[in-house]
Order: C-alpha cells, then structure tokens, then sequence
C-alpha cells in the first residue's frame, strides 16, 4: 500500500493514468489505432500521427509552463506562431523553383529573433510596467495576428523550397523529427531549471512574489525571462507549423493553439496558481490533447459535437486530478489507502 | 458626564472568532457633540468594536442601543440608513468621476428621470462650503489632494440623517497641514452636534482632537476616561494592560525578576537587566545618518556596532516596521544617508540590501516570508542561493548539509528538511526565516516582531538565538511589541512615536519605566 501511496503522489502518476485510460480505450473501440506501418522506411500509424500533431502544442507547453509556474499566462503564443510562420515563409520566398530567399539558417534565426522580441514585449509589460498578464498577453494576442498579415501581405504563402520540410515532415530513425526537436528542447528547459537554481526561483516568485524579492530574487528579470523563454517556445512551434504545411497563413496559423497549451499545461499538473511546475507533466498533458482530439475524429464523433465531447473528457481529467475531489470520492468509497 | 443620554450604546458586545474572543464583555457610549477615541494595541478589539456597530459583522451577544432604542444593523448599508457613516482609512472614491458626482453617488439628484446635473453641483458645493472647503466640484477627483479626497468622503456621508461618523484613521496619510485643516472640520461637525468616533495610532493627535477616550486590550473593556483627565503615560499604561504604580517604585526590580524567570541566569551584568555586553572595540556596522521618507518615517540616526542588539521600542504604529524597511530598501529614503562597515552604501532594494550584508524577517510571515508550498530546505537556502547568483547552483548535497545544521542549531522541530514549510508551527516557520538569512553569513540582521504569535517557549528560544548571534559580532535590530523582550535582548533601544525616532536609551535607563515615560513625553519620575 504505501508504494502505492507513494506513486499516486508523484505528480506526473495522474496524467499518465488519463493518457493511458484514452489509450486503452482506443484499442478496445478504435480499430487499428495502434497498426504501425513502415513505408518508405518511416513508421505510420495514428500514434505517430498523435506525436506529430502534439509536437506544436509541446513546444507551447514548455514555455508556458514556466510562465504559469510564475503565476502569469501567456495568450498570444499562438499569435507568436503565425508571426514566425510568417517570417520564416517571408523570408525563405514562394518560389516555384524551390530556391530560397535567404540561406535557410538565416531565416530561421530571424523569424526566432522576432518571436524573442514579441516574448521580450509580454515580459516587460507584466514585469516593468506592472500589467496583469492576460490583459498584457491579450494585446499581442490581437496584434500579433495583425503582424503576421502584415509580414505575408495578408496572402498565404506556400513554400516549395523542400529542405525546410524536414522541421515538420522529416523523420529520422523512423520517428518524425519534429518529435526530437521537442526531445531537445524539454531537456536543455529541465537542465537549465533544474541544475541551475533557476527552477527554485521561477517557483518562489510564483508562490509569493513578496517574499522572493525580500529574499534578495529579482523578481522582475524572473519574469521577464519566462515570457521572453515562451515566446522562443512560441517561435520554434511556428517554424514546425510553417513546415509541416509548407505555408504560413497569418490569419489561421496557431490559431487557438494557446487555449490546447494552457490546457497541456494544467493536465500535467502544474497549477495556474504559480508554484510548483512539472514539465514532463506537461508533455504528458499535451499527448492527452492530441490524443483526444485524434481519437473523437477517428471514432467518428460528428465534428459539430466532438468540442462538447472534448470538453467533458478534460472536466472529468481534471476532476481526476484535483486533490479534493479524489479525497471526496475515496470517502464515498472508504477506499482512502488507493488514492491518499 | 451630562445626564444627556447617549446616542450610541453598546452593552456587553460579546464577539468570538474561531480560536480567539475578539471582543468580551465590551461596553461603549457615545455621545453627542464628542469626539471619542478608542485606543488600544495590536488585537485589542477596536475594529472588531466598530465592525459590529456599523454591521459588517454580528456580535454573538450584547446590544446595541441607538437614541435608546435597540438596533440590529444587518449590513454597512443598513447601518448608514440610521445615520451611522463610516469613512474608510483607504479612501473608496472614484478617482475619474467628479467630486460632486463622488459625493452623490447612488443618491443623485432627479428631475424628470434624468440627474439633475444643475442641482446636483449646487448641493454638492453647499456641503462642501460647510466643511470650509471651495473647490471646483465639477472637477474630477483625482485632481484635488489626497486631504480634499479625504474631505470628498466625508462630505459624502453627511447628509441630514447624519447622526455619528465614524472616522478610521484618517489621518494616516495626511501631513501636518492638511490634519489640521482635517480637525477643524471634523471640531465644526462636533460643535453643530455629530457624535464622532475617531480611530487613530497618533497619541498627539487623539489629545488634539478628543474629548473622551475608550481603551480596550486584547479584546477587554479597561475604561472609558475624559480626555483631560487621562494623562498620556497612564493612557500607554494601560493600551499596555499595566497598572501606574509598577512602575512607581520597583521597575528595575520587576523586570530583573521577571527576566530571571524567562532565562536561566547567564552572563548577567552587574545590573542584572540584560544580558547583553559588547566587544572592548566593536567597529560600526550600520551607520544612519538622518534616513527619513517623507510621510512614512522621520529622518532618524543610529549607529548599530558589532555584537549590539538595537532595539526598536514603541506601540503599533509608531514607525518601527516602516524604520526597518527604510534600512533594508524595500522603502526608499528621500534624505538621508547610510554607511556599512564605514563605507557609504546606496541601499536601493532588497537584494542591494542583501548583497551589502543585512538580512530582514519581516512581521508577516505568511504573506512576506514563508513559501508554503516549499520545502524547509527549499525555504532555507533561497536567500543564500540569490546571493551566490542564479547559476551557481548549490548542490543537493550541500543544501542538506546547510538545512540540516540550521535546523539543529535553531532546533526547528520538523521530520525532516524536504517537509513542506506550510506544514510547521508558527515558531519553527519563523525559525526557518531565521535560518535562510543565518545562511547567507550577513553583518546586520533586522528582525521585525519574530516573536509574534508563537508560544512562550518559542520566544525564549528565538530570543536566546538573537543573543548568542550577537555574542558572536553580529549586529541585530529587534523589534518587538513586547517592552520586556526588547529590554531583555538589546544592548540599546530606540523609542519610536508617531513616525518619530524620539530617544535612544542605554544602560540603566532601559526599563519599562522609561520607555514609557519617553513615549508619554513627560519628565522621568
């Protein structure tokens, strides 16, 4: 029992029950949902195809889960997505010829660039000037959209120089490679916060902001970093958006995509009051989006009402993982020593 | 008093919070044409008093009494009906509207359902010129001073039915000038009849301005006194729950026995008071040369030495925590100048502070202190951690090694140094808070009130850490509410009234006795 115990405790236990309920669920009623398939060398199948998907809304989850643990928000990462769709398609050029603009490298280092700046504008509105982060974040979230219009001339770019493909449709080893990419980046994130004592500091300043700067935290360039972190996460899910569609349409690129993160972020139990955070958690709660959505079309729920269904499977998720409501249902039950 | 009864009566208002009596058995008259003060320290009752009589909360026993009949106010708003109007410390205004709109607000003045703009303005005007004031009321607020805003509120609530205002410290951000221009008005609404309750931590000012004088203590009724009557000491005194007459004869006496009961006899000097002595040569640590911060502390000056333990003594209010916090940076000083270790420092935030080696455990320990959610280890190393710089990591290892001799040497009782901090008592919390600034090694150590609201063993135990810090060259500011624990552990005190740093005491004037007769102003006895 007290192994158990001890398990159901670990904040990652709960999410991977839910990923692994929506799983099982699927192999019952889902048919060939998990038939892997090897064309031309790379793997197939839904599951890859839940990966894929999720790798944007991981990316999004990684920076948004520092900003949360400071008990900020972040709206406009899927605006910063179509800002560095846009960039990065602006600059590589829709020739037909397929032969970029500018070096490759060149224009990824720019559209990232500028999705730093948009982070870095978010992180002094909250930090210097004092704005309450959804307001603060609400703003790029409406202009970003309009920058991102701006940079492609409100058309949609469609790409053909087929190198740039590789960020969103390659593979390598058999799996996509976008998936490394988040590999990359969740393990320089959890070093940087978890060997360094940053990770403390995003975590007091986020439990009680007053109290880290009276212990000598400057709180302010916490915050600062964190948005300006996000919108880098923001920039590289737009260079993965941009190539597994080889377009940026800056009207509809990440659009709501802000609304999946935020929701990733909560299911792997990081909580919007700010304190402790759980990245690991996070990607977790991300393939619990992807394979949500994934499974309702597969099932063939009719679209008009797979939001609703969507819906009530995060309450119930989220219901999962609140303390009291386990703590409610074990006394209904009088089965305390499963979930204590 | 005039055989006049009162217009407002309480009898026996009993009031009990979860795990404390709030207010028990307190009496309370009102009259009118007074100005009535109640006083009284920390927790003894006087918002608590004033909630139930403007019904913000329900008495669990006791009546009320209003031009002799018995009410029961169930809400502010209900309370306000009868004529009882209270202006809030923090001024609820709306700052972008007009001033006559702020004092008609809800209450606007109609023709043929529309606000009768004219009329309104005119009124607004006509009350305003009753408390001698001639602005512009179409103007909008946030344009006048934060005296007329103040005036602004209480023109709002003086209408007709007007009978007893209830003034909560109104003053607190006022300077000189504008109290005055302040008492005046509230001395011409006492003259044409308005009972008024005036609530304040000034001692000057509530001999200016009252007539009569309730005190309560820690939820007690202690006594009612006309205001010419009560001499300022005895007035301490009692907010203090003492009588006069221990300190008439045997002060130094008292406290030495009573110390004698709190500590083990140590190194007890040939006074027998305290027992802290200084190094033969102690070099300075803090030297303040007249730091000040207009509206919230005067300018003071101290010069704190190695192994000396500053006291801070004065009653709540009297600018002990805004001292502090002018010394640690969190408030910035418009004048003055500081040295540390000799050199000048231009201590400008927190972590400056930090870095110049002082450390500060603020009074608040839940909203300013502690991180709940965290470990104690976690708690402990942050300010070391901050110190060292965000990438240079202290090790696991040595992070356990740390808590764990802090937690010894403190004896925080805890199963272990990665429990949650939230989990601890009072006293081990601020035995943490204690340990994350042991840890970062400082020369100067600020603790604002670290025995508050912990039990008696806890005290003896912070206060025997504060002198065995001290006994090894640091330099400690104490502060605390509690006159004996500060004779007990400072080599010298600081009385402090009304923001003012007053005097500064040492040797055989560090009695009770004396402190007390500092703050009352009047001549030693």
């Amino acid at each position: 029992m007290i192994r158990i115990t001890a398990l159901t405790r670990n904040k990652i236990f709960w999410p991977l029950v839910a990923l692994a309920v929506l799983m099982a669920f699927n192999l019952f009623f889902t048919p060939n949902f998990f038939r892997l398939e090897i064309k031309q060398g790379h793997l197939y199948g839904n599951v890859i195809d839940i990966i894929k998907n999720a790798a944007p809304i991981m990316f999004l989850a990684i920076g948004l889960t520092l900003v949360i643990a400071t008990k900020g928000i972040d709206i406009s990462v899927g605006s910063i997505v179509a800002i560095s769709a846009g960039f990065v398609a602006m600059m590589i050029g829709g020739a037909l010829d397929g032969i970029p603009k500018y070096p490759f490298a060149l224009a990824i280092v720019c559209a990232l660039l500028v999705s730093v700046l948009a982070g870095m504008w978010n992180g002094m509105l909250v930090s210097r000037i004092g704005m309450q982060p959804i307001i603060a974040t609400l703003i790029l979230l409406v202009a970003g959209r309009g920058i991102a219009m701006v940079t492609t001339n409100a058309q949609i770019i469609w790409l053909y120089a087929d190198p740039f493909a590789l960020l969103g449709q390659g593979y390598f080893l058999g799996l996509p490679f976008s998936i490394y990419l988040v590999a990359l980046l969740l393990l320089f994130t959890s070093f940087v916060t978890r060997k360094t004592a940053l990770g403390l500091f995003i975590e007091s300043v986020g439990i009680n902001p007053t109290a880290a700067r009276f212990a000598g935290i400057n709180a302010k360039n916490i915050i600062f970093g964190v948005y300006t972190f996000c919108g880098l996460c923001a920039g590289i899910a737009g260079l993965v958006v941009c190539s597994t569609v080889m377009s940026a349409d800056g009207n509809n690129a990440g659009k709501g995509y802000e609304m999946s993160a935020i929701l990733a972020v909560v299911l792997g139990g990081t909580s919007l009051n700010g304190g402790k955070f759980y990245l690991l958690g996070s990607m977790v709660g991300a393939l619990i989006v992807q394979t949500l959505t994934t499974t309702i079309y597969a099932f063939g729920v009719p679209p008009e009402i797979a939001q609703v269904v969507i819906a009530l499977v995060v309450l119930v998720v989220s219901l999962l993982q609140s303390v009291n409501f386990r703590t409610m249902v074990s006394r209904l039950f009088g089965k305390r020593e499963i979930f204590a | 008093m005039p055989d006049i009864a009162p217009i407002v009566e309480m009898k026996k208002i009993n009031k009990i919070f979860p795990g404390v009596v709030a207010l028990s058995d307190v009496d309370f008259r009102l009259f009118k044409g007074e100005v009535h003060a109640i006083m009284g320290q920390n927790g003894a009752g006087k918002s608590t008093l004033v909630k139930v009589l403007t019904g913000v909360i329900k008495q669990e026993s006791g009546e009320i009494l209003l031009e002799g009949k018995t009410i029961r106010p169930e809400s502010p708003l209900a309370a306000q009906r009868l004529g009882i109007n209270t202006v809030y410390q923090e001024v609820n205004l709306c700052l972008n509207l007009s001033v006559a709109e702020n004092i008609f607000i809800g209450k606007e003045p109609m023709l043929f359902g529309r606000i009768n703009w004219k009329e309104m303005n005119r009124r607004a005007a006509s009350v305003l010129a009753r408390l001698n004031i001639n602005i512009d009321v179409t103007i909008i607020l946030s344009s006048y001073s934060i005296a007329v805003q103040q005036m602004v509120a209480i023109a709002r609530v003086l209408d007709s039915s007007a009978k007893v205002l209830i003034l909560d410290e109104p003053t607190s951000s006022l300077d000189e000038s504008e109290v005055e221009q302040l008492f005046k008005v509230i001395k011409k609404l006492r003259d044409e009849g308005m009972a008024i309750l005036f609530i304040t931590h000034f001692l000057d000012q509530t001999y200016q301005i009252s007539d009569r004088i309730t005190i309560l203590k820690d939820g007690f009724f202690v006594g009612e006194y006309l205001a010419k009557d009560l001499p300022k000491l005895e007035l301490i005194t009692r907010m203090l729950g003492k009588e006069l007459s221990e300190f008439s004869y045997s002060a130094k006496e008292r406290s030495q026995t009573l110390m004698q009961k709190i500590l083990p006899k140590k190194e007890e000097d040939e006074e027998g008071v305290r027992l802290n002595t200084s190094p033969a040569h102690p070099q300075s640590l803090l030297k303040i040369n007249s730091l000040g911060l207009h509206g919230s502390i005067a300018p003071f000056s101290i010069d704190l030495k190695e192994g000396e333990v500053l006291g801070l003594a004065g009653l709540l209010g009297s600018g002990r925590t805004e001292m502090a916090r002018l010394i640690f940076g969190i408030n910035h000083a418009d004048q003055g100048e500081m040295f540390i270790k000799g050199s000048k420092s231009a201590v400008t935030n927190p972590r400056n502070a930090m870095l110049a080696g002082i450390g500060f455990c603020s009074e608040d320990r839940k909203t300013e202190g502690i991180f709940a959610e965290l470990s104690i280890r976690e708690n402990i190393i942050l300010a070391m951690q901050a110190k060292q710089g965000v990438f240079r990591n202290i090790n696991i290892k040595k992070q356990m090694e740390i808590a764990e001799r802090l937690i010894k040497s403190l004896r925080i009782k805890t199963p272990g140094a990665n429990s949650p901090v939230g989990k601890l008592s009072g006293g081990n919390q601020q035995k943490v808070l204690l340990a994350r600034w042991l840890a970062t090694n400082p020369i100067i150590l600020i603790l604002d009130e670290p025995t508050r609201g912990i039990d008696v063993g806890a005290k003896l135990e912070i206060m025997e850490q504060i002198l065995n810090l001290s006994r090894e060259g640091l330099g400690v500011i104490f502060i605390s509410s509690e006159f004996e624990e500060v004779i007990r552990c400072s080599s010298k005190i600081a009385v402090l009234k009304d923001k003012v740093m007053i005097a500064e005491l040492s040797g055989k004037e560090m009695t009770e006795s004396d402190i007390l007769h500092t703050i009352a102003g009047g001549k030693y006895s």
